[in-house]
Parts: structure tokens; sequence; C-alpha cells
């Protein structure tokens, strides 16, 4: 029989978090800090919209798009947030969660050999994505004293003639770093220069602990070279509803809507009608959530200086990635025996790119009696060296 | 400052205060300093134990009462409510608006002992006009915590 199979995908290696917790997850009281999505529920006002929306038979596709009363609250809700705004009728499209409009943005643009440049350590989908959208992937390595920035030298250096999109995951996950605005204005200026088109995944930009987040595409000049993404997942705790938003120019929000309309045809219906909620009336939960997050950020931020285990302050998202190179174990080493021995169950460094190597991604979307019994593990475990 | 201490501790207020000072970034000796001069300044009137009796199979019985009251010439409702909120077994006591004055909470180890209060005690009261007693059967939430729930992780491995 011929191989059913493309040589692109078999070539392709499948994420690197989950093999830790197969293992976990049989092992007799161990606890996990390694889950990358919100612990709490969905606001209630949000889950019983959606009920709502099913009581009254909304069980109808919407139109390609998304529903246009959604599209509006998105525009609103951008302009009111970032400053950046977007033509509800042809700028934004609702897509199943931010990954897939990550996988579309990049269809849409890339031709065969088109170079991609992508931050790392960062979201395990930027690559694979790219390669399957026939594009190549340039990676450049995000330093720790750098804080994970990006910075215009390291960028400057890949590119080459081939460039045409620069991917920029800020507030990232795995590291927690985010992009301020100095940070930002120096990467418009090479992006401008080198006429290059920016992907900017902002999917956890509600979860900042230091200046209001900043978006690239509210920088002059910049909102026509950008796709910008959002979601529902990590805002509103509405992972399971698979809801992001892709805006973008019309003339490529254009294409990419023709991927999505024969791909997707259109995201959930119910899940639309919910997140209309949490656009307008959920501020309050939002920042209630941010600050739980942010208490347990403080937490662990003192307790990883406590313990000596260094690490940079972050300031996004919900991640911690401290430093165990002075272990003198490769990530993955540290993480097995970490599980093995104390078991904590954590995602090693190089799950998100190979500058990952000597760090650890610890998630607190953890209640803080979780983080502090983990906690006590892992102080035992690194008390042992 | 004080907000942000106060927004913590209503709902944890077992927390310690060196651990308070980390959670919400603040200097140890000023958080100290803080809650003691709101101890002192009764802004912090407290702290109790919310606490699911239930579980534990111990009996409680717990009563709100709607009071209606003649209020008094000088003093308006304040001494009536005193009068009330004096007696132990009393654990609440509210001026509402709507078709009642005042609303008691009272707690008891039977039905007996909260109707018997009532009864002897509060019925009997010079200004009280009539009462109107209304037992609870099942506490569901209260101090804003769910109480008929367990919490479970439900989240899955991906990605």
């Amino acid at each position: 029989m011929r191989d059913p199979l493309s040589k692109t995908i078999k070539d392709i290696k499948p994420s690197g978090i989950r093999k830790f917790f197969d293992v976990a997850r049989t092992m007799e009281g161990a606890v996990s800090l390694g889950v990358g999505e919100p612990d709490f529920d969905t606001p209630w006002r949000i889950r019983s919209e959606g009920i709502y929306s099913l009581e009254n038979g909304r069980t109808f596709y919407t139109s390609n798009t998304g529903l246009i009363e959604l599209r509006q609250e998105i525009s609103k809700y951008l302009a009111r947030k970032y400053d950046i705004h977007y033509d509800a009728d042809d700028e934004i499209m609702v897509t199943i969660g931010g990954s897939e409009a990550i996988d579309v943005a990049l269809r849409a643009m890339l031709d065969p050999g088109d170079e991609v440049l992508i931050p790392q350590p960062s979201y395990v989908s930027y690559v694979p994505c790219t390669i399957l959208a026939g594009g190549v992937p340039v990676i450049i390595n995000l330093k720790e004293e750098d804080e994970f920035r990006l910075k215009s030298k390291d960028l400057e250096e890949k590119i080459t003639d081939k460039t045409k999109i620069l991917v920029l995951p800020y507030p990232n996950n795995p590291t927690g770093a985010i992009m301020e605005k100095k940070d930002l204005e120096e990467m418009a200026e090479v992006i401008k220069k080198h006429d290059l088109f920016v992907l900017t995944d902002e999917i956890y930009s509600e979860l900042t602990y230091k200046e209001k987040h900043v978006t690239i595409a509210s920088l002059p000049g910049m909102k026509e070279r950008t796709v910008y993404i959002n979601g529902f997942s990590k805002a509103f705790a509405m992972t399971g509803w698979r809801l992001g938003y892709a805006c973008a120019p019309k003339v490529i929000l254009k294409q990419m809507l023709k991927i999505h309309q024969f791909a997707i045809m259109c995201a959930p219906t119910t899940s639309q009608y919910a997140a209309i909620e949490a656009l307008k009336n959920c501020d309050d939960e939002v920042a209630a959530m941010k600050e739980e997050y942010n208490e347990r950020r403080r937490f662990l931020v003192h307790e990883f200086k406590d313990m000596g285990l260094p690490c940079f302050e972050p300031f996004g998202a919900f991640y911690i990635f401290p430093c165990i190179k002075k272990f003198g174990m490769s990530s993955e080493e540290f993480v097995n025996r970490l599980l093995q021995e104390e078991k904590v169950a954590v995602v090693p460094g190089t799950a998100f790119g190979d500058s990952g190597e000597g760090f650890i991604r610890i998630s607190y979307a953890y209640s803080l009696d979780d983080l502090k019994i983990a906690l006590d593990r892992i102080r035992k475990f690194v008390a042992k060296f | 400052m004080r907000e942000k201490i106060l927004n913590y501790l209503e709902n944890h207020a077992s927390v310690s205060l060196d651990e308070l000072a980390v959670l919400i970034g603040e200097d140890e000796e000023s958080v100290k300093a803080e809650v003691k001069a709101m101890e002192a300044e009764n802004i912090i009137s407290g702290y109790t134990t919310l606490i699911n009796w239930e579980k534990l199979g111990v009996e409680k019985v717990t009563a709100m009462i709607e009071v209606r009251v003649t209020p008094q010439h000088g003093m308006g409702f304040d001494r009536i409510a005193k009068l009330i909120y004096s007696y132990p077994e009393v654990s609440s006591v509210y001026l509402i608006s709507g078709s009642c004055d005042l609303m008691v909470t009272i707690e008891g180890k039977t039905l007996r002992e909260v109707s018997s209060f009532v009864t002897e005690k509060l019925s009997t009261l010079e200004s009280v006009i009539s009462t109107q007693t209304n037992f609870i059967l099942k506490k569901y939430k209260d101090h804003g915590i769910v109480m008929a729930e367990e919490k479970k992780d439900n989240r899955e491995m991906m990605t």
C-alpha cells in the first residue's frame, strides 16, 4: 500500500507539552502546575447568555465572519481598551479560538519559501502552522537578560529578502514576558524599514501586571501591516467555548475569510452570543480574575527568590519561567526528576523551543492553596542540590 | 493601600500579614501598621469563620425574622434595635426598607429554642407590632461562598 501520509505532516513533531502529564495523571497525589488555561469558571452571566441563546433556538450557522452584533462589540471593546479602530463590517472576523486565526492568517499571507520570524520560547503552534502554510520558520532566540523581550538587533540579524512576517507573541506564553510601548516602537521602525508584516498574538492582553497593555497595531503606520489576534479564552475564562477573532486591513481579511469560509464555515453560534455579554458587561469579573492572578504571581516571585531559584519578574499571562541552569540538568531531566521525586508536574522550557533549555514553565492558573503545596515540594526538591 | 488590604481580608481573614504583604505587593511593616490602625478605628470590626456545621453533623437552626415595630420619639429605631441585638442568640439585626422594619437573624440549637425566643423575648417587646419567622432550610451560598457544591478541577491536559 502507498504511504497515506504527506511528508510535510510526518516531519512535524507533536507538541511536547503533554507527555509529562500522562505520567502525572496516573500518579497518586501528584500536583500539576502544567495547565495553560484559567482555573476560573466562565463568569455566570456569560454562561447564562449562552444558555438563553439555546433556549431561544439560536442554533443555526451565523454569517461566515460572525454575528454582526458581536463584531460591533469587538470593535468597541478594542477601541475602548487598546485604542485601535477596526471596522466591524470588513476588518474583523470571528474564529474558532485565537489558534484558528493564527493558522488562517499565515495561510492567507504566505507563498512557498516566504520566511516567518518566530521569537522563541513561544507558543507551540507558530512553527507548524508556518510549515503547513508553505512558509519557512526562522527562529529568533530570546534571552533571559532581555527579560525575553524581542530586541531590534536580534530581529534585524534574521531578516533576509525572503522575510515576510514577524510573529509577535506577547504577553508571552511560556515566559510571562511583555513588550512595552518603547519596545514596540523600536520594533515598528524595523518592521517598516524592511517592509514586513506582523502577526500579533495578544490572547493574554487582559493579563498584564505593569503599565496598561499596548498593542503594536496602535502605533503610527502599523495597522496596515498588522494582523491582530485575540480571543475570549484567557481574558474571560472561556477556553472551551472556542472563540477568538482576527482583525486586519480589508485586503488581508478578505482573503483570510475565504479560508475560514471553506474550512470552518463559522464559529460556534452559542459561543458568539455568550461572547457579546462578555464584551459588554464583564469588566468587573475580568478585573477580579486578573487581581487574583496577580496575587499568585507576586507569591511565586517571592517564593522563588526566597528559595534561591533565579527568575526574572514576569509581567504578563499566567506563567513564571524560572531558570534551573545551576542544577546542571537539562530542563527535561529536571522536570522528570521533579515529577518522580516530589510529584509536581511542570513543563520543560524546551517544549517551547530550544532557547527554553535551562528553564521550566510554571502556570499559576491554580488556586493559591494548590500553589503552596506545589511550591513546598519544589522547595524540598531544590534543597537536595 | 487600605482598600487593597480590605479587599483581600474580606474573603481571606485567616491570611498571615506577611503573606498578605507579598500577595498585594506592599511592604510588610506598613501592612501590619495599617491593619492595626484599621482595627483600632473599627474599620475592621472583627474576624469570623464561615463554618459549614452541617458537614460536621452538628444541628443548627437559623431563622430570619421580619419584625415590624413602632419607632420611638427621639430615637427612631435605635433603642428597639439595641433591645434586640443585645441578646447573644441574635446574630444580626438590620434596619431595612420594605414590608417590615427590622430583619433579625437568630441562631439556635433547635426549632423550639428559636421559636421560644421569638414568642417569649421578641414578640413581647413593647414596640414590636408583629413578627414573621422564616426558618432557613438550606444554605446554598453564604458571605459570597457557595456552600452546596464541591469544586473539582475538570481541566484536561492539552497542547
